[in-house]
């Protein structure tokens, strides 16, 4: 694979739920060593796109290229070594609950590698002070804070070292000054370790601060990506609504508002 | 004509509903077939595509499914083969024929209750207990999170389920026999005039060993279904907590009925 070939690339992607559309023919591109901001309101698609960008749906039509394989025609193998060339840390964290905080970073090294287990445990502890968590690899995860789950996550999806992670909704439900460590640590990471990095979020402050580039998703398009300021200073009145926090125009068609209150059947 | 219309879907209606849940109840067991043969596939073949079945993990399932039920187990097959033993004694002594409680009990036991006592008790704690935690790890994206690091995520919870109740079913089914054997005995031999021991010589000298074998056969078929539907539930869950919580129900239900059916099948053509 070229060293300047874009890690991700999604080509007239389209997701449905049902009978709704939820993309209409997505194309979307991160090149090596940037980090991208997915943004987005409610219901954008955005959730829906990094579900297809982490191959945890198939597309319906259209391509997902993740590291130069066609996640729709890949084999096992092939799909198994993506995986773990990627990291990923979930809005909830999603840190199994049976295990414990080290044995949650420690799991991908354990499934993955053929290390002692003495090994594993130094390099776990090692992913844990990145993230300034040391010392709390004994802690169940019920026992931590919202910021320490959304940490320890961390921690567990750079533990493989991988080319591209993967940050959905790093400050959700975290007060301002936790997001804001957590918007550091993302920068960090990317210099220190060289990740192509791709957040997903609705926080204007912390997209601004992490991001070089910007896309921007609404109702299944994509508005634009561009470099920070671009955004800032698009014309495009979806995005300036977005930007200002304005509440969206609702357009009221009458014969459908009058289906809709006396459809029986939906 | 908006009155036969109405008529009409009142027909209908139902015909629909019934055609959903039939189309429902069809997808719930190819998907469970799918389950049972990837796990299969992964406890055989996954370390070739680098997803091994980790010894760990079932024998970490095993002790659950199985060390951990061993105490209501022998309380409830000792509860069943003293039942068993005041019932025929009863119903038998009314024709005089109570030397024929020990071969009532012995194959009562061994080829009916012992595999249907232990497998509904199985189905109600691994069974339900397999549904929640999958369930629970769905709704908090653990699952997704299995898989997006490279853990086959049936590999990981499904295939060391279906190895551990595989071997443990079986296992307490043998030792619920015996344990209810002992209790029968315990009640019948007083009013037999034997000893407890002679009354257990007795049973083995007229036990065969395809009385045994029948009960082992139905718990290992018991096991594959406790476990397909505890895992499938599991993994549909959708909707929260609450989602959670109903397909736990659903598993355990389900499970009850599937054993009851099957058993009865089984029953049907092992004894023609």
């Amino acid at each position: 694979m070229n060293v300047t070939a874009p890690l991700i690339e999604v080509e007239k992607l389209e997701a449905w739920y049902g009978r709704r559309r939820i993309l209409n023919g997505v194309d979307f591109a991160v090149n090596p060593g940037e980090i991208r901001v997915i943004m987005g309101g409610s219901g954008s698609g955005k959730s829906t796109l990094l579900r297809h960008l982490l191959g945890l749906h198939k597309p319906r039509s259209g391509t997902v290229r993740l590291l130069g394989v066609d996640i729709a025609r890949a084999s096992e193998r092939q799909m198994l070594d993506v995986r773990r060339q990627i990291g990923v840390s979930f809005q909830g964290g999603a840190l199994l609950t049976s295990l414990s905080v080290g044995d949650n970073v420690a799991l991908p090294l354990r499934e993955h590698t053929n290390l002692d287990e003495a090994t594993i445990r130094i390099m776990s502890r090692l992913k844990l002070e990145v993230v300034n968590l040391g010392g709390f690899q004994d802690l169940m995860p019920a026992q931590l804070s919202g910021g320490m789950i959304k940490r320890t996550a961390l921690a567990r999806a750079i533990a493989m070292d991988p080319k591209l992670l993967f940050f959905d909704e790093p400050s959700a439900g975290l007060d301002p000054v936790v997001s804001a460590e957590l918007d550091e640590l993302i920068l960090r990471l990317r210099d220190a370790l060289r990740m192509t990095i791709v957040v997903v979020t609705h926080e204007l402050e912390s997209a601004f601060k992490i991001a070089d580039t910007i896309t921007v998703l609404d109702q299944g398009d994509i508005l634009m990506t561009g470099t920070v300021d671009a955004v800032r200073h698009s014309d495009n009145e979806r995005i300036q609504d977005l930007l200002n926090r304005r509440p969206r125009e609702i357009q009221v068609d009458a014969d459908a508002y009058l289906k809709r209150l006396t459809e029986e059947a939906a | 004509m908006p009155r036969a219309l109405h008529d009409m879907n009142a027909l209908i209606r139902p015909l629909e509903s019934l055609g959903r849940a039939t189309i429902g109840s069809l997808a719930g067991m190819g998907y469970a077939a799918v389950l049972l043969g990837e796990s299969l596939y992964f406890s055989v073949a996954g370390w070739r595509i680098g997803q091994p079945l980790r010894p760990r993990a079932v024998a970490e399932q095993m002790r659950q499914i199985g060390v951990d039920a061993l105490p209501i187990v022998v309380l409830l097959a000792l509860t069943i083969g003293i039942m068993l033993g005041i019932q025929f004694i009863a119903a038998l002594s009314a024709f005089g024929a109570q030397s024929q409680v020990v071969v009532a009990v012995a194959k009562s036991v061994t080829r009916e209750f012992g595999a249907l006592i232990t497998a509904i008790l199985v189905a109600g704690r691994s069974g339900s207990a397999l549904a929640a935690r999958i369930g629970s790890m769905s709704v908090s994206q653990e699952v997704d999170a299995l898989a997006t690091m490279g853990i086959e995520p049936v590999r990981y919870l499904a295939a060391p389920a279906l190895l551990a109740m595989l071997v443990m079913l079986p296992a307490l089914t043998i030792f619920a026999d015996a344990v209810a054997i002992g209790g029968a005995a315990l009640y019948s031999s007083p009013a037999l005039n034997i000893t407890p021991s002679a009354y257990v010589m007795q049973t083995l000298s007229l036990l065969e060993p395809g009385d045994v074998w029948q009960g082992i056969a139905k718990s290992a078929v018991f096991a594959v279904l406790i476990t397909l539907i505890g895992v499938s539930t599991g993994f549909s869950v959708a909707g929260g907590a609450e989602g959670v919580g109903r397909a736990t129900t659903r598993a355990v239900v389900l499970s009850i009925c599937w054993i009851i059916v099957v058993d009865m099948i089984f029953s049907y053509f092992l004894n023609r």
